[in-house]
């Protein structure tokens, strides 16, 4: 129901003489459009000529195609705890956990798909991890032939790790990556200490 | 054979082959720079990818009307449907055939006329081959069976006829003042000068206010904007031409641009001396040699050209009128202001003035002073609700119907 004190009735504006013949704001506008064209053609338009100039973009924060990070023993940083996946608003990140191969973690990624089709590029994923593993990058360009190629598997996000890493350091590199050993009691007690989360360099742990 | 291309018909043929191979050329980079004006209106490049600064692209557009599918759609009227593009293309090209491009060429012991045709009759040939366009638009959409298209056609229909009113009133003061329908003697007649020189006897001196409507009316009857109603996009999707693809839609599209062509030749025809360009020797029409009349046919395309621009100017410029204000423009605007410039020729070629500038001057100006204070102490609506539509009636204002699905559900 359209109620009457919801309505507004607004009267024509009275056009003067020299509105009513057009000619003049006619004219009008065409000194504004000449002037446009002028400063086109004097200066340069504002156009980005993609291909060849690239626009700069803010690295920190593009929110572009995922990557899974690497920690300092080149390992996969995830430890499947499935946040990402929860709090995905499109469900597009598919993860299979397995039981770790390293001493200090109890959980990694067998499998890590994320779904670059059915992804709306929120960021909730960067937000929900735990560890800093998964991050958005300010690549853009991902371009594929089939449905199947736009679904990036744990391989493929790694790789973007190494493309990327330079252009956009990993946040915060030491939060996982314990060093091998049975015992995590006094680096976690060193952590909560200095409140950040020790590391050794380079272990003898390696690659899944 | 040589006799025979350098008599009046031979150079009328080569004439006639030159002038329409290269209005062929012309139309396709009219497309070009209608495409880069838009573009450098809208602060943008435009197209830069197709050959160097994108000049190689009207071709690369003509190749892709060649090889898209030729569509006909199977409940269109076959005849008139493919009949129509042929019409508007025609048409749109014949127009030339009177021109002046360049005066007068001796040959040895004879002179000949640059110009496919120079029959007494130019200006009403011209007039009634434009007049003949409309055929295209209408048919085309009547033939399409669809809605768009016939709204499209109908649309043109109204205003083709209601602006081709003003623009013969226009050509008949050109024709008072003149004296003569030929093309040719109109041309000859603007290349003399008032104040020893200073100024050449171009209509548009004499009657600047024909000459601004008669562009106004041009802009009308090529169904460009402001007045590009026939093919609102937002409203009839591509209006007549919404059926048509491949090359017949091409036709379409490249007979509006030759339609703009050879109004804008006919305008400079008219009112600015054609291929008359004063203080210059070569562009006079004593001069009959071969450089002369290559520089004439250079001054006509440069004041075809500023036309066009002009035209292009506006199109990026203005929104497109709504149907009761083209209409209103023409019927209770343009015409009645045509009418008055009419009978101010015919006094002043009564009383013997019709070329002193200083008499057609004041007339202009008299109508113009009075079609101001008729415009300015009118209080009818312009803009948004017009006095001759319904009124809005409070008490019948019921619930709001979110749409018609719902509404019949819930009834």
């Amino acid at each position: 129901m359209i109620r009457d004190e919801d309505i507004l009735d607004i009267d024509e504006p009275h056009l003067s003489a020299a509105e009513r013949l057009y000619l003049p704001q006619i004219l009008g506008g065409m000194v504004t459009t000449l002037r446009h064209m002028g400063k086109t053609l004097l200066d340069k338009p504002m156009t980005v000529q993609y291909p060849e100039e690239q626009r700069t973009l803010r690295k920190e924060n593009y929110r572009g195609v995922h990557r899974l990070n690497k920690d300092e023993d080149g390992r996969v940083a995830c430890v499947a705890c499935f946040m990402c996946s929860t709090a995905c608003p499109a469900h597009c990140i598919h993860i299979e956990a397995g039981e770790s191969p390293w001493q200090d973690r109890e959980k990694y990624p067998v499998k890590f798909d994320i779904d670059e089709l059915r992804c709306i590029y929120c960021g909730m994923c960067e937000e929900a991890c735990p560890v800093d593993a998964i991050e958005l990058t300010p690549q853009y360009d991902l371009v594929g032939r089939t449905r199947e190629e736009m679904i990036l598997g744990k391989d493929e996000l790694l790789a973007i790790f190494d493309e990327t890493d330079d252009g956009k350091p990993r946040k915060n590199p030491r939060i996982t990556g314990y060093p091998n050993t049975g015992d995590r009691a006094p680096f976690e007690a060193q952590a909560d200490a200095a409140d950040i989360i020790p590391t050794e360099p380079k272990s003898e742990g390696g690659h899944a | 054979m040589i006799d025979f291309l350098t008599s009046q018909l031979g150079v009328s043929i080569i004439v006639a082959l030159v002038v329409i191979g290269a209005m062929q050329g012309g139309v396709a980079y009219c497309i070009y720079f209608e495409r880069k004006i838009s573009a450098w209106i809208q602060d943008r490049y435009g197209p830069n990818r197709v050959g160097p600064l994108g000049l190689l692209q009207p071709i690369a557009d003509g190749l892709k009307f060649f090889f898209k599918e030729d569509v006909v759609p199977r409940h269109v009227d076959r005849a008139l449907y493919v009949l129509a593009p042929a019409i508007i293309f025609i048409v749109a090209g014949v127009g030339f055939a009177v021109i002046p491009w360049g005066g007068q060429l001796r040959i040895g012991e004879r002179l000949v006329n640059i110009q496919v045709a120079n029959p007494d009759i130019g200006l009403l040939y011209i007039l009634g081959v434009a007049s003949m366009g409309v055929y295209g638009v209408v048919l085309g959409g009547w033939a399409s069976n669809s809605k768009y298209s016939f709204y499209g056609g109908i649309r043109a229909t109204a205003q083709m006829l209601s602006y081709e009113i003003p623009m013969g009133v226009c050509i008949l003061v050109v024709v008072l003042t003149m004296g003569s329908l030929r093309l040719e003697s109109i041309t000859l007649q603007q290349t003399e000068y008032w104040l020893g020189g200073l100024i050449p006897k171009w209509n548009v001196f004499l009657h600047p206010l024909a000459f601004l409507i008669l562009f106004i009316t041009a802009l009308a009857e090529a169904n460009r904007t402001p007045f590009d109603l026939a093919e609102a996009e937002q409203e009839l999707v591509g209006g007549y031409h919404t059926e048509y693809s491949a090359l017949k839609f091409g036709m379409f599209f490249l007979a509006e641009y030759s339609h703009m062509l050879t109004s804008s030749a006919f305008i400079a025809v008219l009112f600015l001396g054609g291929w008359h360009f004063p203080w210059f020797s070569w562009t006079q029409p004593e001069m009959t040699t071969w450089y002369a009349v290559l520089a004439k046919m250079l001054v006509l395309a440069l004041k075809i050209v500023l036309f066009i621009f002009v035209t292009m100017w506006i199109r990026w410029t203005l929104p497109r009128f709504r149907f009761d204000q083209l209409m209103r423009l023409a019927w209770k605007g343009l015409i009645p202001m045509t009418l008055g410039l009419f009978v101010v020729s015919v006094v002043l070629l009564y009383i013997g003035e019709h070329r002193a500038p200083l008499w057609t001057l004041g007339g202009n100006a008299v109508v113009l002073a009075v079609a101001l204070v008729v415009a300015g102490t009118s209080r009818e609506a312009v803009t948004g609700r017009q006095p001759n539509m319904p009124r809005i009636d409070l008490a019948l204002r019921g619930p709001l119907r979110v749409s018609r699905t719902t509404a019949e559900a819930s009834a």
